[in-house]
């Protein structure tokens, strides 16, 4: 126990715990609370069943009405206690409610009907998981078509945007030539367009090439980031021309020299893409919505949306596919965050 | 568990190199060394004219035609008219005067949003950063507490914060519950602000956090060992040291989030729909509704409105972009 | 079966643009509220019985996606065989008329005449066959009964006004301290019911929008001013912006709303969520100077002209036209019939409780009565127009950003200008 305390309490230089060591645990855990609380709630509630989650106030964990088997009928009774009135204190089960009248009987005495009016009872619970909320959602759909075809775009989208936006950093960093600059400014001056306000022509474009409703029509457009082509440019720009001027002395291709020198030392840069990569396109909803209305293409995003109607928002199906899709990006990080986060910390995007 | 994929990995990046070498040389033997750069330059050139530039110029013939027609054979050539209409104003300061005034309240909602967002967002990123550039247990914990929403896709967040600021949620029971009145934090429009720019920093501060994290382990620690042996206070160690060597790190947070602040559209969409009224309305949810949600849908308005934004934004990043230029000479 | 999952996937993944869909393979673009493209994917398997070689393909697309997508596809001359569409007006310069492979016209046209007037836009005489209505809906309000019973208040009856309806439901909400008296969804079509009642026309004499007229201006003071004094649940229309839709659902299902203008696609969904909670029950719409109606509405399956096999599309319309498949439909997704035959003779619906069947019956009545400018204006092709900037701009009014003689007069900006593009 001093053990433990006296690593949590080790800090450089000092050897009290100041007044700055307890603002600076009061404030990470503050953040653990904010960053994780949300998400945690989430998910608790995506274990509720659409009528737990109407409720007010709401309840920190999934409960359920209980509910009883009583002698002399068919369907299991719902269970109540009794909060006042004549039977206060009992815990009786429904038979039926009419008007502001419940029927009750005890379960231990089932021959006795009761009155009850509705405002004194309150429905007893028990902590129920509804996992209806996702087997539903299983069950409408192909699951393992739509998780591939998600993780296809995914990763064909990111390993093409890695290696066109390197090349294109690679000449615009290591070279000399004529129109460079040109070329360099048409791609920043689209970094900050959002590829939003562009959808009706990019559709044009899509259909023009005969590219509606595969999977090339998310992944193309998705392609050629200005952000990626920024990234890699000025982090390549720290790597020294000596070494690669070396290589070619030594009659290196200058293919040899991009795939064996440059790409290895902006592996932190090359990471950071990668994330922002994945993450965009298994996060993408728009734009696949626009291009893809065969059901066999759909990626996760769209048919988890499926249901998504018109007239009704349901919450609890809504709330299960929201978990369901932030999911795998969580296992992932769990396991990846060390590399993510170093990667990203190592690029300092210089 | 990692080893196969690591060794498939460098099979492929290895197999990758062997294949595209020889064509590579061949076409190296007739660019030479310098005009191959075209070559490197040539496949993200060609997608970006595609879906990007040629989309771009696209946007310029919907401008300058009206209608609700797709197809641009079909719309009638009105020249400026969609532009003029955008920037018919009595007073630029009062929407009201305004004959679009949804459009100049966006762009003042817009302005105010990035201002806040940024301003905020890099200030908590900052004090993050110091916090945990502290000799902390679990650092690496802490950093992935920060990180953990940048991932999250941005309908999810504001779908999670949709769902706890709602009238009945959960953060009105709670302060119900504690005895103080409840606020219906989306319908107000001030509180409505508030909660996007919270949620929008809430979503990104981590990236940011981390890039300053590095900026900060970059500066050597002898330069602090030395203002300590001067006695000089925690504060000019700040003022005087920390910040003038973190400032080349700065410039890039303030680039990238910018940049962000600018396109942030989705999770604000989702989370207030951009209401009360247009409180929270931005410019790109004006054009994604003139020109694709709503019916009759007015491509011209959308695309002339989308150039305007444009324009501003190249504005903005060259002067940015000369910004960092001085940043990094000086 | 996993592999083949798997390997089917990869299929898929494989396949680039250009796959020649066999041309008996019709392609369904469905978005469902409830289970309405269940039920007609297991319909379509008689179909598919009786005619060997045609296959129909049900994707179930978020409906996103209908709005969104659906529109810039067909402007390009992609998309589905046929969908499931709302803006009847708007898509039908992209339907295919499929009169001429349709076996009986006649039964179709005089048993859907009424929604077939909604695509019928584009030309004064059109007589043409686009889209069968699959879900007809009619607005209308809900009330707890259980709580005017607690609250000891008489429940408004036939031909009470809107003013009776909110005194009542006002007074039940402050005996019974239920946070919301009335609540109506945030959408142009919800407000054009009343609207209409308070004696709004919408439409001229040669049938052009006007908006804003005495009627109109009439309701949305009333509506203005109940938002503000807190009869009408605010944050339905305050709490968003543009044209995003909200409901009120939730307020209705947990118990905290006394009276709900919505419409009759919310029965299933209140049968099976209120459960035994409390009694609910659909009433009459309220009335005005103008009358007591309500808005018809509907979903209806489309035809689109860029099919390969109109022949059996057409053939697959008639299908979904005829009446013995719509009431077996029907009866799965709790939905009115726009079936005239049907209407008449009414649906046995599936697992309907009482409260549900009386609802359904409430509906239906109510829609043989609405008014003339009520389908006038479901059928108008550019009604979007006229719905958004309602929406938005009656919201401005509400929260103060702007006043409402501000608000009107841009609302009749906005369908102008709407209504000139469109042309």
């Amino acid at each position: 126990m001093t053990a433990v305390l006296a690593f949590l309490t080790r800090r450089r230089g000092h050897k009290r715990f100041d007044l700055t060591d307890w603002l600076t645990w009061g404030y990470l855990l503050a953040a653990v609370f904010l960053m994780f609380g949300p998400v945690f709630w989430l998910a608790l509630s995506s274990f509720k069943t659409e009528s737990a989650l109407q409720e007010y106030p709401p309840t920190m964990l999934p409960l359920a009405p209980v509910t009883v088997t009583v002698e002399g009928y068919e369907d299991p009774l719902q269970l109540f206690r009794v909060t006042g009135g004549e039977h206060e204190g009992k815990v009786l089960a429904q038979v039926r409610r009419i008007g502001l009248n419940a029927q009750m009987v005890d379960p231990a005495n089932p021959g006795e009907r009761l009155n009850v009016n509705i405002n004194d009872r309150v429905p007893e619970r028990e902590f129920t998981l509804a996992i209806g909320n996702y087997t539903t959602l299983f069950d409408r759909f192909n699951f393992a078509l739509y998780f591939w075809n998600s993780v296809f775009i995914t990763v064909v989208a990111t390993i093409i945007t890695v290696l066109f936006n390197s090349m294109a950093a690679f000449a615009l960093s290591k070279y000399k030539f004529r129109g460079r600059t040109l070329v360099f400014i048409l791609i920043i001056a689209t970094l900050m367009i959002p590829p939003t306000i562009n959808l009706v022509p990019i559709f044009l474009v899509v259909s023009e090439l005969g590219l509606v409703n595969s999977p090339w029509a998310v992944i193309w457009p998705a392609v050629a980031t200005p952000t990626g082509v920024f990234l890699l440019r000025q982090y390549m720009l720290t790597i020294p021309d000596d070494l690669l001027d070396a290589a070619r002395m030594d009659h290196a291709s200058e293919w040899r020299v991009y795939w064996r020198i440059v790409l290895p030392l902006s592996a932190p840069a090359l990471a950071v893409l990668v994330i922002f990569s994945v993450m965009w396109r298994w996060n993408e909803f728009l734009w696949p919505l626009i291009v893809l209305n065969r059901s066999e293409q759909f990626t996760l995003q769209l048919a988890l949306n499926s249901f998504q109607g018109d007239l009704q928002t349901a919450w609890a199906p809504l709330l299960a596919m929201t978990v369901l899709t932030l999911l795998p990006i969580t296992l992932v990080f769990a396991v990846l965050q060390k590399y993510i986060t170093a990667g990203i910390a190592q690029s300092g995007v210089k | 568990m990692f080893a196969p994929v690591t060794t498939a990995a460098s099979w492929l990046y290895r197999g990758a190199f062997e294949i595209f070498e020889r064509p590579m040389l061949a076409i190296q033997k007739m660019t030479g060394a310098q005009r191959i750069a075209w070559v490197f330059l040539f496949p993200n050139l060609l997608i970006f004219s595609l879906f990007t530039f040629l989309p771009i110029i696209l946007n310029f013939f919907y401008a300058t035609t009206g209608s609700d027609r797709i197809l641009l054979s079909e719309r009638p050539y009105v020249g400026a008219e969609n532009f003029a209409s955008l920037l018919a104003c009595e007073n630029y300061l009062d929407p009201n005067s305004c004959g679009r005034d949804i459009f100049w309240r966006a762009v003042h909602n817009t302005g105010w949003f990035v201002v806040l967002q940024v301003g905020f967002m890099i200030l908590f990123s900052l004090v993050t950063a110091l916090v945990l550039n502290r000799d902390i247990p679990f650092r690496g914990f802490f950093r992935s507490v920060f990180f953990y929403p940048v991932l999250l896709s941005p309908v999810v967040v504001a779908l999670i914060w949709k769902w706890i600021l709602q009238r009945y949620g959960v953060l009105n029971a709670t302060l119900e519950g504690w005895g103080f009145p409840v606020v219906n934090w989306l319908v107000e429009a001030d509180w409505a602000f508030f909660w996007i720019v919270f949620v929008s920093i809430w979503a990104h501060m981590g990236f940011y956090t981390l890039i300053l994290l590095a900026g900060l382990q970059a500066i050597p620690s002898d330069v602090y060992e030395a203002a300590e042996m001067d006695g000089a206070s925690k504060w000019r160690v700040f003022s005087k040291i920390t910040m003038p060597l973190l400032m080349p790190t700065m410039v890039v947070v303030i680039v990238l989030s910018l940049i962000r602040a600018v396109q942030a559209f989705d999770e604000i969409f989702v989370l207030t729909g951009g209401g009360p009224g247009s409180a929270t309305l931005l410019v790109l949810q004006f054009i994604y509704e003139t020109g694709f949600a709503f019916r009759p849908q007015l491509f011209g308005l959308a695309a002339a409105a989308s150039l305007l934004m444009a324009a501003v934004l190249l504005v903005l990043t060259l002067l940015q972009l000369a910004a960092t230029r001085k940043q990094a000479e000086g | 079966m996993k592999t083949r999952i798997l390997l089917s996937g990869i299929a898929f993944a494989a396949m680039t643009a250009a796959v020649p869909a066999s041309a008996a393979e019709l392609r369904f673009a469905c978005y469902q509220d409830g289970v309405e493209c269940d039920a007609w994917a297991e319909a379509f398997k008689t179909f598919e019985a009786d005619n060997p070689g045609t296959t129909v393909v049900v994707d179930i697309v978020p409906y996103k996606s209908i709005v969104e997508g659906l529109p810039l596809q067909l402007a390009s001359g992609e998309g589905p065989d046929l969908a499931r569409v709302t803006d009847l007006g708007g898509l039908a310069r992209y339907m295919l008329d499929v009169t001429p492979y349709v076996s009986d016209a006649a039964r179709i046209e005089e048993q859907y005449g009424r929604t077939l007037a909604w695509t019928r836009v584009n030309s004064p005489d059109d007589k043409g066959i686009y889209a069968i209505m699959d879900q007809q809906t009619a607005t209308g309000p809900f009330i707890n009964t259980t709580l005017f019973e607690q609250a000891g208040v008489a429940i408004p009856g036939e031909g009470a006004t809107y003013a009776d309806w909110a005194a009542a439901a006002k007074e039940v909400a402050e005996k019974t301290q239920t946070p919301y008296a009335v609540a109506m969804d945030r959408t142009g079509h919800r407000f054009a019911g009343p609207a209409i009642s308070y004696g709004a026309k919408y439409f001229d004499a040669d049938g052009n929008p006007i908006t804003v007229d005495e009627g109109y201006r009439a309701f949305a003071e009333q509506f203005v001013a109940w938002n503000n004094d807190g009869t009408v649940a605010k944050e339905v229309w305050a709490g968003a912006g543009g044209a995003t839709y909200q409901d009120a659902a939730k307020e209705f299902t947990n118990g905290s709303l006394v009276m709900y203008i919505s419409g009759s696609w919310q029965i299933g969904r209140f049968g099976r969520d209120v459960g035994d909670a409390f009694d609910w029950q659909a009433v009459p719409a309220p009335c005005g100077p103008g009358g007591c109606t309500g808005i018809p509405g509907g979903a209806a399956i489309a035809a689109f002209k860029h099919t390969k096999a109109p022949e059996e599309v057409g053939k697959l319309l008639e299908f979904i036209s005829n009446e013995d498949v719509q009431a077996k439909v029907l009866a799965k997704t709790k939905n009115i019939p726009a079936n005239q035959a049907l209407q008449v003779k009414g649906i046995d619906y599936e697992n309907a409780t009482d409260a549900e069947k009386a609802a359904l019956g409430t509906f239906s009545s109510a829609l043989a009565n609405f008014s003339p400018v009520a389908f006038q204006f479901q059928g108008y092709k550019n009604n979007r127009a006229i719905m958004n900037a309602t929406v938005t701009r009656i919201t401005q009014a509400i929260v103060g950003e702007s006043t409402l003689d501000e608000a009107l007069s841009r609302i009749d900006a906005d369908v102008k200008e709407a209504v000139a593009a469109a042309q």
